[in-house]
């Protein structure tokens, strides 16, 4: 017992609720009993997604250190470069603007990235087994109003064929594969999220009004022919009355239509905690509603395919940022509005004199790289991500089988995906990952998390991943586990259509601005279409 | 039997209870018995030839006897003990048979002479027995009342163990357990003599005691193990005996044999029985052969572990190459090693035309770009998502994309009378795929009416001479037969089976029941 000490338990007990806090005790006290000594803790690593650059960074800036304020003097007369273009973040709208200024024909772009590794919450990884992601892991299929995204695509020779109204119909073998969902409840896997064993007739009743009431939306058109709730958001309708939700909490608005039923209430929170890491009272009632009718083309339309890749949305990051220059390791501290760009590289401080810039970084740290843009009172939700790397299946327990995404409806995690499931390898070593979003106060999240080590956070992926698979320590090889303190964008009440995120959009100078932060809402396709839309941008300011 | 060499007994404290021994006496000829048709059994099941095996085994069984009869003389002194004892050994070795001859199957290349081995141990053990208890009882009453005892509840005992073997024990119990309960009960009928016969056992007493309960709790023991070999529900689930079973990480296999052959099942579902798979394994294959364009040289085998249709493939000479990707090596090595199946197959799996790859087809396909004349595909049913997969459009359309141009496909789909939407699913979701088709059927016995499906890249007429190799079902007219579809299986309307969809799945679940119930 002495290798779980309290410490870890509280831990374990405060991420997962006093269940998952005794799962993990038991599952000590169980091995000390057996005699094996300490519970078996598979060996791993945490690994750092840049963040502890990214402070440090901050705090020489504060301190108007090498790269600081005025720091044009800092950089040695031989330090500085001239690029055409200079993009600062190598994520998906960062990547996705170096893609449309390639395909453009404009030449000369940099792309400079804090992190080691490029792709932000989209990157994947890969072992000798399969590739995995570490975020972001689907996409929505393609309708037809997504021209950037179509194209993107075509280049992946993901498109099967087109219907004749022009709707793209994706390749099947990037299709999520059946069974994509199941829940765990009560020592059974039910297939799909929503529980319909032992639903009463009400909960069954507020289930099809709460489906009606989708279906309307998704069916709606204005004037303009715009969808109430489109992807990208930018192609949504601005009517009032719909931007008028954004101020309601999602919530309120189920209350305010008498859906009180536990398990809708249960799918509307895990759907918010899933793409927003809220809750659904945390929510704003117009993200709330865009998660479920942005993804219907029209009424009686099932929900359109979801699109997965086994390292998830990282396979679009490999292929976005095929013939990209990208340099890694490097903190941004200054942009000017006259393009000069302060940098801090592995071999020290540096400086970029560009035609255009893009800033293609989270909002909070594009206010510190171009102060004096309008504020907005933006929140950012933790994410802790696990990659199990597994030697074999754990047994399954009775109900649906094997499915992509496996969810615990009794805990906070948001369960695990499977990486070899779109591929179809159905047994055998594999890789999955476990995700876990922070709903409360951001700083909170940090705090909470602050210092927990490997082992910590070891014990509550497998705690909750025992939840249904008993024996999953026995074939865990190892494990990677990363915490993204600012992982996404939050759109709480009254954030996403706040009057000053359209002026944040707007170009300062010779900066210009892509991130899905820029939308409200974290979703690869926002982040391309600001992306792709900065680049056009540059492309006619440079014509 | 001399007993002039008996030591002066032990001043009896009390007398012996002879009614207990004449009990004792049964049990252990009903578990001698039981152990010779254990043996005689495993031989014809595993071997075959069940003429030769039983007349081996109660050949060599009775003269072991003899053996330990006239091994008896020799045992002079302590004979309570040694009763005792050869009683535990007889509950070791006869207990432990039948597990130990399954492990052996798999593992040794002189089966035969460890089985025979087995029969002679047991049966030299037995022979020992029935000379001294007679000679223990001797004195208690007269000689002839003895001898008329003794060899009464002998022959009681081998009509009761000839009744039950085939009637309780194999059919309830199985092969393994019913080895396993024997000894248990020869253990127990050890220990229980360490009471009747206590007096006579003298210091030796608490050791043989001692010995005989750790043999009892042994087999006891090794009886919750047996479900290894076979699950309680298994020995009863199944009309015949089971012969083999072996569980992979993929699946459960499990070979029965009845009257009529072999049966493979695979998770409980019959993959073949050796008495019709002819008919099954003939359709499928050599239609594809014929309808190539050119005698074909290089052909895939996806599924198909038993080797069935590889024998088939193997028969036309103008086949250089076969590859047979099966998921399961537990399934592609039974079907070379386990002698009726090997058999069976005509050791085809050995044929130096044969690579054997273990993976999953759909993963294979898609990163082996070869392309074939003939590709025959044989998977289980679609009744799971792992499975279904490899009946999608994407399947098919990877299939198609290493088919020679001039190549031809068979395809195994389900029964188009009890699966009818399954089997034209099936069907157009291959044409989906862009593949020219004919849906074909023909009757197996044990499996009732079965679906197939030929196809090519581009559209053609179905085959209308059969090959000249050695048919057993197929011809001209049967042939002819296959490609018309009787009015209760025509076309009926179906979605096409996708990886993010899989109708086939609810389809095949949903029309099986039906039958099933």
């Amino acid at each position: 017992m002495a290798a779980v000490g309290p410490t870890r338990r509280d831990f374990v007990g405060m991420l997962l609720g006093a269940a998952g806090g005794a799962a993990a005790a038991g599952a000590a006290g169980g091995a000390a009993c057996g005699g094996a000594g300490a519970p078996r803790i598979p060996p791993g690593v945490l690994v750092e997604t840049g963040a502890r650059r990214g402070h440090a960074a901050l705090r020489d800036l504060a301190a108007g250190g090498a790269g600081g304020a005025g720091g044009a003097g800092a950089v040695a007369p031989g330090r500085w470069r001239a690029h055409r273009v200079v993009i600062v973040g190598a994520g998906i709208a960062g990547l996705g603007a170096a893609w449309e200024l390639r395909r453009r024909g404009i030449a000369d772009v940099v792309v400079l990235e804090l992190d080691d590794v490029f792709g932000g919450t989209a990157r994947g990884g890969e072992s000798p087994v399969t590739r995995y992601p570490w975020g972001a892991h689907y996409i929505v299929a393609p309708q037809r109003n997504q021209p950037h995204l179509i194209a993107l695509l075509e280049e992946l020779g993901a498109i099967e064929r087109y219907l004749p109204d022009g709707t793209p119909i994706a390749a099947e073998e990037l299709r999520c594969r059946e069974l994509e969902e199941r829940v765990f409840y009560r020592g059974r896997w039910y297939e799909g999220l929503y529980l319909e064993a032992g639903a009463s007739a009400e909960d069954l009743r507020q289930h099809a009004a709460f489906k009606r009431e989708i279906a309307r939306w998704a069916t709606f058109r204005d004037e303009a022919g715009r969808r109430a709730f489109a992807l990208p958001v930018s192609q949504a309708s601005e009517l009032p009355e719909l931007r008028a939700l954004d101020g309601l909490s999602f919530g309120a608005w189920l209350d305010a239509r008498g859906l009180t039923s536990e398990r809708l209430r249960w799918l509307c929170d895990y759907s918010c905690r899933d793409d927003y890491a809220l809750t659904a009272a945390d929510t704003s009632a117009w993200a709330g509603l865009f998660y479920f009718a942005s993804r219907r083309s029209g009424f009686g339309s099932t929900y359109q395919s979801v699109l997965t890749w086994p390292d998830g949305n990282g396979a679009l990051v490999r292929h976005l940022a095929a013939g990209a220059r990208i340099e890694t390791g490097v903190a941004v501290t200054r942009v000017g509005e006259d393009g000069t760009i302060h940098a801090l590289g592995p071999d020290g401080p540096f400086g970029v004199r560009a035609e255009r810039v893009v800033v293609a970084v989270p909002g909070f740290v594009a206010d510190r790289l171009v102060p004096g843009r309008p504020a907005l009172p933006d929140d950012h939700g933790a994410w802790a991500v696990a990659n199990v790397h597994l030697r074999a299946r754990p047994r399954e327990v009775r109900g649906a089988p094997p499915a992509w995404d496996s969810v615990f409806r009794d805990s906070p995690s948001l369960g695990y995906v499977c990486a070899t499931h779109q591929r179809g390898r159905d047994r055998g070593p594999t890789v999955w990952t476990w995700f876990y979003p922070f709903t409360g106060p951001g700083p909170e999240a940090r705090r909470q998390v602050a210092g927990a080590s490997y082992e910590d956070w070891a014990e509550v992926v497998l705690a909750d991943l025992s939840r249904a698979h008993r024996d999953i320590r026995e074939h865990v090889e190892r494990m990677e586990i990363a915490f993204w303190g600012h992982g996404m964008i939050r759109p709480r009440p009254g954030a996403m259509f706040h009057p000053a995120r359209a002026a944040r959009v707007l170009p300062r100078g010779r900066i210009h601005f892509a991130h899905t932060d820029l939308s409200g809402i974290a979703l690869f396709e926002e982040a391309l279409d600001h992306g792709v839309r900065a680049a056009r941008e540059i492309a006619e300011a440079l014509a | 039997m001399s007993s002039e060499a008996q030591p002066p007994a032990a001043p009896a404290a009390r007398p012996i209870p002879a009614g207990a021994l004449y009990v004792n006496v049964f049990i252990v000829a009903t578990c001698g018995l039981i152990y010779e048709l254990l043996a005689g059994t495993l031989g014809s099941y595993l071997l075959g030839d069940s003429v030769t095996q039983f007349s081996l085994v109660i050949g060599l069984y009775l003269s072991a006897m003899g053996i330990g009869a006239w091994l008896s003389r020799r045992l002079v002194k302590h004979l309570a003990r040694l009763f005792i004892e050869i009683e535990i050994g007889v509950a070791l070795v006869g207990g432990l048979s039948a597990p130990v001859l399954f492990i052996a199957f798999g593992g040794t290349a002189s089966f035969q002479v460890v089985l025979l081995g087995f029969v002679v141990a047991i049966g030299t053990l037995v022979g020992l027995e029935i000379p001294l208890i007679m000679r223990i009882l001797e004195g208690t009453v007269s000689f002839k009342d003895l001898v008329s005892r003794v060899l009464t509840f002998d022959y009681v005992g081998a009509l009761a163990a000839s009744v039950m073997f085939p009637l309780l024990f194999v059919p309830q119990l199985g092969l393994v357990r019913t080895s396993l309960l024997m000894g248990t009960l020869n253990a127990a009928v050890a220990l229980w003599g360490t009471w009747l016969l206590g007096d006579r056992l003298g210091r030796a007493k608490l050791g043989v005691r001692a010995r005989a309960a750790l043999v009892l709790v042994g087999m006891i023991v090794a009886v919750g193990f047996a479900d290894r070999f076979t699950t309680w529900a298994e020995d009863s689930m199944y009309s015949d005996p089971v012969v083999y079973t072996e569980t992979s990480p993929y699946q459960r296999l499990l070979v029965t044999r009845g009257r009529a052959g072999f049966n493979l099942f695979l998770n409980g579902n019959l993959q073949f029985a050796s008495a019709d798979e002819y008919r099954y394994h003939e359709s499928l294959v050599h239609p594809a052969m014929v309808a190539a364009d050119a005698p074909p040289r290089r052909v895939l085998i996806l599924g198909g572990g038993d080797g069935l249709a590889l024998r088939e493939v193997l028969a036309h000479p103008s086949v250089e190459h076969v590859t047979l990707v099966d998921l399961d090596p537990a399934m592609t090595r039974l079907a070379e090693r386990f002698p009726p199946l090997a058999e069976l197959s005509r050791h085809a799996l050995a044929d130096r035309r044969v690579r054997v790859v273990n993976e999953d087809a759909m993963i294979w396909l898609e990163e082996h770009a070869e392309t074939w004349d003939v590709m025959i595909v044989d998977f289980p049913d679609p009744n799971t998502y792992a499975l279904a997969k490899l009946y999608t459009k994407l399947f098919y359309t990877r299939a198609k994309a290493r088919l020679a141009p001039g190549g031809a496909m068979a395809v195994q789909a389900t029964s188009p009378l009890f699966a009818r939407r399954a089997y034209w699913c099936v069907i157009e979701t291959m044409r989906a795929a862009g593949l020219a088709v004919h849906p074909y059927q023909v009757a197996v016995p044990s499996f009732g009416v079965w679906g197939y499906a030929l196809a090519r890249r581009a559209p053609f007429d179905p085959p209308t001479r059969v090959p000249s190799v050695a048919l057993r079902y197929l011809n001209e007219a049967a042939l002819a037969a296959m490609f018309q579809m009787p009015a209760d299986m025509t076309p009926v309307p179906v979605e096409i089976n996708q990886l993010d969809n899989q109708v086939l799945v609810r389809y095949y679940e949903r029309e099986w029941r039906r039958w099933q119930q």
